[in-house]
């Protein structure tokens, strides 16, 4: 049987979801020998590649490079799960929201030249940071800030063994 | 005594008993959120929405209902559960609910409520409102952006404390809870900082300043206490 071939990816979040992932320590072995990990913050691989078979979302969108990076992903994948509360409810990101986007970079930046207002070397900042489903369809979430570790090998565990994982009860706990 | 089924159940009632309390008497738990033992029942949050067969399967609030002869509830059903998540989803879309820094989360009603039902997310448009928090009283705190209005505290002032402090005002999603005509909750005079609002609080709309997340467990219950301690009249 061929392996898995996973990704992930890290958008507007604190790489919590990613660390929280690293805490499958002795577990990681196991799923070394099952996954081919094909896109990830943690390889050094830099084009999403085509025909993959689970994206793990963190963070929230919150400019145009994040929403466009997401949407092409959604194509060359098959199931797209948003890993953690950023990706499932904007979450902290999300804080910004009920300020208006240019008094908040002026708040930041002052008078000058301020990135992200306009396209430029810096992406366009979005007007909300927000959850991932609402740019491209979803197929899986994993709530949490961050899920923890045997919570994140809950969803795998069935993943891998060829189920369409559904995380229930306990699992599904935001914060 | 009063004969009704619950979810199949045989069911006993006392006269003026409420679906609700006739239902944990036989271990059937129905979701709640507005409700507390010792305030009076408003069937604000509709979370403990049942459907009742022969009334052709309307749906009504079990803390809110009284017990009745012959009555043939439902109480847990997909098409319940599903009503009463998308409830929970509208709370959580309505205001800035974001566990993740919230001071009561883990103890947190709306959170649990989450879990129980299988919220895995919200399927509708967040508001993201802009909302304010009153930190002028020197004990408490309140955090408009975690408020779900059920009005819990609002009636532990009056019925409870007796003090009326807390009321309503506004309308809709516009609706906000305050101390007096508007003043900050630091500069009301009719406040005994009695603490009540904060302990029948659902959320961390409420909350004891000097308390960390993890010590910020709400004592709804001592409502109860309080009110079976007074004398009868």
């Amino acid at each position: 049987m061929s392996k898995v071939r996973l990704a992930s990816v890290w958008f507007s979040g604190c790489s919590g979801c990613h660390m929280s992932f690293l805490d499958l320590d002795e577990r990681l072995l196991e799923l070394a020998s099952k996954v081919d990990l094909v896109y990830s913050p943690i390889v050094d691989i830099k084009e999403y590649p085509d025909d993959v078979d689970v994206l793990l979302v963190e963070g929230a969108i919150g400019n145009t490079e994040q929403r466009h990076l997401l949407e092409e992903m959604r194509q060359k994948t098959k199931l797209v799960v948003a890993f953690g509360d950023c990706a499932v409810t904007g979450n902290i990101p999300s804080l910004r929201n009920p300020i208006p986007r240019e008094e908040l970079l002026r708040a930041v930046y002052g008078d000058g030249d301020i990135p992200g207002l306009e396209e430029g070397d810096v992406p366009k900042m979005l007007p909300q940071a927000m959850p991932i489903h609402t740019v491209v369809k979803v197929d899986r979430f994993i709530p949490g800030c961050p899920p923890p570790a045997d919570r994140i090998w809950t969803f795998l565990q069935a993943l891998l063994a060829g189920r369409r994982p559904e995380l229930a009860g306990a699992d599904l706990r935001f914060g | 005594m009063i004969n009704l089924r619950i979810d199949d159940t045989p069911v006993q009632a006392e006269p003026g008993q409420t679906i609700l309390v006739a239902a944990r008497g036989v271990g059937i738990r129905i979701p709640t959120l507005c409700q507390v033992d010792a305030l009076s029942p408003v069937g604000a949050c509709r979370l403990c929405l049942v459907e009742i067969r022969n009334w052709n399967g309307r749906l009504v609030p079990a803390c809110a209902t009284p017990a009745q002869e012959g009555l043939d509830v439902v109480a847990h059903s997909e098409k319940l559960t599903i009503l009463r998540r998308t409830i929970l989803e509208l709370l959580f879309a309505e205001r800035n609910h974001i566990c993740a820094f919230c001071v009561s989360s883990g103890h947190c009603e709306l959170q649990d409520l989450a879990t129980e039902l299988g919220m895995d997310h919200v399927t509708f448009p967040y508001r993201f409102p802009f909302l304010s928090v009153d930190a002028t009283h020197p004990k408490f705190g309140l955090d408009h952006n975690r408020c779900v209005l059920c009005g819990r505290c609002v009636r532990a002032c009056s019925e409870v404390e007796g003090a009326y402090t807390w009321g309503f005002s506004g309308r809709g999603v516009a609706t906000l809870v305050e101390a007096d005509l508007g003043d900050p909750w630091g500069a009301s005079k009719t406040c005994t900082a009695c603490g009540k609002c904060v302990q029948a609080c659902p959320v961390g709309a409420m909350f004891e300043k000097g308390k960390a997340t993890a010590e910020q467990v709400k004592r709804p219950e001592i409502l109860a206490e309080v009110t079976e301690r007074r004398p009868r009249v």
